[in-house]
């Protein structure tokens, strides 16, 4: 039976075929729903971990005890899982262990466009690279092939377009595999450094044997057209975009593994084409290995180094053609996204824009409220950055400092990685204040449950952390509560916590407008009798409301009377 | 071998164009085509302007369509399928919902809606085939129904059987809403003229 699947969905597809039995990943876009689609098989014992590192040691772990064992991620969850993986190298496994990491070319839902490949290569653990959705659910199950046969964890490396394109996909039974028998060995598996001595050696071998098995046409292919005087090195998405684009008018190197690459195989193809290119997204790293083998490739002196490519990067680049298009002679007001209506962030947001303090950003729907008209986020780096460099700023500036700043961070961040921080502060002693944007849900990547929602990843009844007890716990003296849909306390309670000693966490919670147990009120109206049209109500950026005829009139089809508006009008014009 | 045709589907995260292109990917797939279908993700999407691909043929390489690319554009929004208008094939047709949606830099006042954007999308030569979707929508029963009447509208500029649509309405919607959906199928078909 041939079905349309998600890459992510086959690569779950691919982990239950493979007889998987644990899989623990953090979600991020765009890899997200290789787990969520994993957990709808009861063959797989799926979770949400607390973080990348947390989830990458629990299918370490798994793997010692002889299962199968996955963990996904972003490609900037891998730099939070770097430290397992790097050593895992070493370890190697005993039931097959692989990790998926997306990236993201062209940034689509990312904070940087690194490139994962360098960790393959500097963690020597192989890397296979799909190019559709079948792939994804075959190389799934070629990782745990060789994941097994040569001793090591494998890299299965997504971009989003293939992360999140549908294609057909050959759907095969499960392999049920018994757990494979543990054996204490501590040679192997405890990494002291005189152990770790003789396991370097062994990886270096490994990596030799690798790349004869990508020597060979088992997994890196080549495809030869006659008469075709251009060759193109390429993998993944970039492998699609070269054959949309030239077709049969070029031959192909089409990597499934990038790392390790091979040599012969390179060079062999080279001498057949008169002109060979290297078609990559993000960094040189094909290209760079070519050069290293003496060859001259056309790469990153006419591709990119930034940004996604499509077929059109290759016919203009490749062919010199530009495409045909209409346009419209005027200028487009651009859409970005915006918070949602009745977003508890919004009240939030609009509160710390009134007390003008420094605000210390995090990674979240919540970001968005660095973009106007709030505009109300001064820096916003990475998962828990927030808190720890809330503390850092108050360590150089001081008490001025910690009377005029705030680190902002999601339930679900702040279990990530915000935790640690808070536990700095508390420790390193500065009057901070964090403030907890409990929305009860891991929103931005699409509602997953998260150890405070009281929920596991299939819905069912979980331990929550009470936020808290935890915090308390952690040395916070000073823990209060606010709800941000009313603006008078957020306001107040915050501006009392700037000015209360000893550090303090406010926690704003209001449930994701959009989870479906939120019984949403009916939506506002204008009295357009009180109306003055000044647009007071405007300043929170609410997608319902907008100025017609000078006037101001909220969308009954978007509107959820969340109120946050009621309050900012000096005419109490609205009501419902 | 026959041409890969390409499709847009554009309109503003939350107006449910995810539906749509899996809607319009499973009917290709009844038919028999190869098929790719490239979405947006994730919560923070919604408001802004959003895009999927939809290409079919005997075999698809690339999933994306670039500029000059879609033999046509479905908009769930009036001003979107403006932004995108550069994506369409010389002789390309739009499909489109007359619905305006206020992007952020209009609700603040620091731009304006551009008026009678679809006739001057006409006067560049360009088939538009025009509705209020969201009107049939809430004559179907939901607002929320703007997706499958968008689907109805776009059933007749494919040569995709009404019984094949009309099957992957019945497997892609819950059974609830069956009724509701198969409803703005109709009006969205009958609002679209040949």
């Amino acid at each position: 039976m041939k079905k349309l699947m998600l890459g992510n969905e086959a690569v779950a597809r691919g982990l239950y075929e493979a007889g998987v039995k644990v899989a623990s990943s953090y979600p991020g876009t765009p890899s997200t729903e290789i787990t969520e689609s994993a957990a709808t098989y009861d063959e797989i014992r799926c979770e949400w971990a607390s973080n990348e590192k947390v989830s990458a040691e629990a299918a370490a772990g798994a793997s010692f005890a002889g299962a199968r064992s996955f963990c996904g991620m972003k490609h900037v969850g891998l730099n939070v899982a770097a430290d397992p993986f790097f050593t895992m190298s070493y370890i190697g496994v005993n039931g097959g262990m692989m990790l998926a990491v997306a990236d993201d070319p062209g940034m689509h839902s990312s904070q940087n466009e690194q490139d994962s490949r360098h960790y393959a290569r500097a963690a020597k653990v192989p890397m296979l690279e799909p190019a559709d959705s079948s792939e994804c659910k075959e190389y799934t199950k070629l990782a745990y092939e060789l994941s097994e046969e040569y001793d090591t964890p494998v890299v299965l490396r997504l971009t989003m377009r293939i992360a999140h394109s549908r294609s057909l996909v050959e759907l095969d039974e499960r392999e049920e595999l018994p757990l494979k028998e543990y054996k204490k060995n501590p040679q192997k598996n405890v990494m002291l450094p005189a152990f770790a001595k003789g396991r370097h050696e062994f990886v270096e071998q490994r990596t030799e044997r690798l790349i004869e098995l990508a020597e060979s046409d088992k997994i890196n292919k080549v495809e030869l057209n006659e008469g075709a005087k251009i060759g193109v090195i390429a993998a993944g998405d970039c492998y699609q975009y070269a054959k949309e684009a030239l077709g049969e008018n070029a031959s192909y190197l089409k990597l499934g593994m990038v790392y390790p690459l091979p040599e012969k195989l390179i060079c062999d193809f080279a001498a057949k084409v008169d002109k060979l290119y290297v078609i990559e997204e993000l960094d040189d790293f094909i290209e760079a290995h070519c050069r290293k083998l003496g060859l001259k490739p056309i790469g990153k002196e006419i591709f990119s180094l930034c940004g996604e490519f499509s077929q059109k990067t290759v016919k203009e680049l490749v062919l010199g053609k530009k495409a045909e298009t209409v346009c419209l002679d005027e200028d487009i007001p651009v859409r970005p996204p915006v918070m949602c209506c009745g977003c508890p962030h919004r009240g939030l947001f609009y509160a710390l824009k009134k007390l003008g303090v420094y605000v210390s950003g995090d990674i979240g729907c919540y970001t968005l409220g660095a973009t106007a008209p709030l505009s109300t986020m001064d820096t916003c780096v990475c998962m828990g950055a927030s808190v720890s460099a809330l503390h850092g700023y108050n360590l150089a500036k001081g008490e001025d400092g910690e009377k005029n700043s705030v680190a902002v961070i999601g339930d679900s961040t702040f279990i990530h990685s915000g935790i640690t921080g808070l536990i700095d502060i508390a420790y390193n002693a500065t009057n901070s204040v964090v403030i907890v944007l409990d929305n009860s849900i891991t929103g931005m990547t699409g509602h997953q449950q998260n150890p405070t929602t009281g929920y596991n990843i299939k819905g069912d009844p979980a331990a929550a952390v009470n936020l808290e007890t935890l915090c308390h716990a952690v040395g916070i003296p000073n823990v209060v509560v606010c709800d941000p849909y009313n603006l008078d306390e957020t306001i107040n309670t915050i501006k009392e916590q700037l000015n209360t000693p000893g550090p303090s966490v406010v926690i704003s919670r209001r449930p994701c407008a959009l989870l479906k147990y939120v019984k949403h009120k009916p939506a506002l109206k204008i009295d357009k009798d009180k109306c003055i049209g000044c647009k007071k109500c405007l300043s929170i950026g609410c997608p319902a409301i907008s100025i017609r005829n000078k006037k101001a009139e909220i969308d009954a089809t978007q509107c959820v009377g969340c109120g946050v508006c009621t309050s900012l009008c000096p005419k109490s014009a609205i009501g419902e | 071998m026959s041409k890969v045709k390409s499709v847009l589907i554009v309109g503003v995260g939350g107006q449910g164009t995810l539906l749509a292109s899996r809607l319009l990917g499973n009917a290709l797939l009844s038919k028999g085509y190869d098929v790719k279908v490239s979405e947006v993700h994730g919560m923070s999407q919604r408001g802004g302007s959003v895009v999927t691909y939809v290409r079919y043929g005997d075999k698809v390489a690339s999933p994306i369509v670039d500029l000059g690319e879609a033999d046509l554009i479905l908009s769930f929004e009036a001003l979107e399928a403006a932004r995108f208008l550069p994506y369409l094939k010389k002789g390309g047709k739009i499909i489109v919902n007359t619905q305006q949606i206020d992007p952020m830099p209009v609700v603040t006042g620091k731009a304006e809606y551009p008026e009678n954007i679809l006739d001057k999308i006409r006067n560049k030569g360009v088939e538009v085939v025009s509705a209020n979707a969201l009107e049939l929508a809430e004559q179907a029963g939901s607002v929320k129904a703007v997706n499958v009447v968008l689907m109805g509208m776009l059933a007749k500029h494919t040569d995709i059987e009404k019984q094949v649509w009309l099957d992957t309405v019945r497997d892609t919607v819950p059974p609830k809403f069956l009724d509701l959906n198969l409803k703005a199928f109709e009006l969205g078909m009958a609002a679209s003229p040949q």
